[in-house]
């Protein structure tokens, strides 16, 4: 299985929070927190351009790799707070998610099985 | 002062539990006989210590210290050799006895080091230190620590060591509405405590996901609500109440993606209609009850039998 640490050399992310080191079991992509909710898996990398403090809620419940932001966007301070002490990894990239998806896809990151 | 106490004789039972060759210096330096004196100083300075055993091959046949050179000095005999001005009468350890008899040796002599030889071969195997042996109960001491806090830190055997019939734990979580900064805290502190208590990684999951998504509902659409938590040997049951403005069609609510979130919620990311649809696909059971301009009340139950886990 692909290490988080590789994802963020590859693809030169900005690790803002957490170790960015692990198992990436796949990855995830919405904007709808219930539907990650319902659809990421443990281990998944989910990319998203949502900044709220409500993302580290559901990359803790649902035992998330790592959290990528898009667009070059910041998670907001209440968020980066909350990530350090959960110690949920927080990655920036400039690219869009259409791009790191495309990315993320030639490492050999997959979607998960439905 | 019971503290204390306690700690002493835990040191106490330690030095009788640890052998002398689990915690003397192994990596030890020795010196022949026919060195003379002037290196030996060389030796001591480089390796920071203050004595050396003196072995002939692999015969212990002494024992150097600082203090023998200081005296050759003084006497002006740098020139001779270690096996002139050695101490030949070595008290040793053997290295199967327990602490214990260092630590008294050590009060008993004085010395500052003694050479650990093998019962069965008489040969040298190691020097020991008072130092030696602090490292040593400290290291002992620190897995004693390690090991009590993995223990209070699962504290699933609650459910076995309490003697009743059934027993069951009740957690209250209270919920502020409009605080999207606050929201998740409820379902995080449960998620811990369910770890804490031992649940299956699964079941934590489960449990944490459908109270995550009820919390989000108190918080997006009422002023303030209440997660409570039943925790008993077969299942965890978690009833939410709020005073809120109630569900008026709860058939249509169910449904994937029917939602009356107001922009801001959506905003955030949620309001997507899946609040509920989730709790249920999370849950064994659930049951949703509202008025309208009264509240409303949800229950859900995860069953802990692995036979119905769903996830």
């Amino acid at each position: 299985m692909i290490n988080m640490k590789e994802i963020v050399t590859e693809l030169g992310l900005k690790v803002v929070s957490g170790e960015a080191d692990g198992p990436v079991s796949g990855g995830y992509s919405s904007d709808l927190l219930s539907d990650v909710i319902a659809y990421a898996q443990k281990d998944n990398v989910w990319i998203t351009l949502q900044t709220h403090i409500n993302i580290v809620a559901v990359a803790n419940l649902k035992e998330l790799s790592g959290i990528i932001l898009v667009n070059g966007r910041q998670p907001e301070d209440a968020t980066l707070k909350k990530a350090i002490q959960e110690n949920i990894s927080i990655m920036i990239s400039n690219m869009s998610t259409f791009e790191i998806i495309g990315r993320l896809y030639s490492l050999g990151i997959r979607g998960n099985n439905k | 002062m019971n503290n204390l106490i306690h700690e002493t004789s835990k040191i106490q039972e330690i030095t009788y539990e640890l052998k002398i060759q689990d915690v003397m210096d192994t990596e030890y330096q020795t010196v022949n006989s026919g060195m003379a004196v002037g290196s030996l100083r060389e030796v001591l300075r480089k390796k920071r210590i203050l004595g050396v055993p003196v072995v002939d091959g692999t015969d212990l046949v002494g024992i150097v210290s600082i203090e023998d050179f200081i005296k050759c000095m003084e006497n002006g005999k740098l020139g001779e050799t270690v096996g002139t001005m050695m101490t030949m009468d070595v008290k040793t350890l053997f290295a199967d006895e327990p602490l214990i008899t260092a630590v008294n040796k050590f009060e008993e002599y004085g010395f500052s080091r003694f050479p650990v030889i093998s019962r069965q071969t008489g040969k040298l195997v190691g020097i020991i230190t008072k130092i030696d042996i602090i490292k040593g109960i400290l290291k002992k001491l620190e897995t004693a620590y390690q090991h009590e806090e993995e223990r209070r830190y699962r504290a699933s055997h609650i459910f076995n060591d309490i003697v009743a019939d059934d027993i069951s734990i009740d957690l209250k979580y209270f919920i502020e509405g409009k605080n999207f900064d606050k929201a998740g805290e409820a379902s995080t502190g449960l998620k811990k405590t369910l770890n804490r208590l031992g649940f299956p990684p699964d079941i934590v999951r489960r449990v944490t996901i459908s109270t995550y998504e009820a919390e989000i509902n108190i918080v997006s659409y009422t002023d303030k609500g209440e997660i409570h938590a039943f925790i008993d040997s077969n299942q965890i049951r978690i009833v939410v109440t709020d005073t809120g403005p109630g569900i008026l069609d709860i058939e249509k609510a169910m449904l994937p993606g029917f939602s009356t979130a107001p922009g801001w919620v959506r905003e955030l990311g949620f309001g997507a209609g899946m609040g509920l649809p989730n709790i249920k696909k999370f849950t064994d059971k659930m049951t949703l009850e509202s008025v309208v301009g009264e509240g409303t009340r949800l229950e859900t139950v995860v069953f802990l039998d692995s036979n119905k886990n769903k996830l």
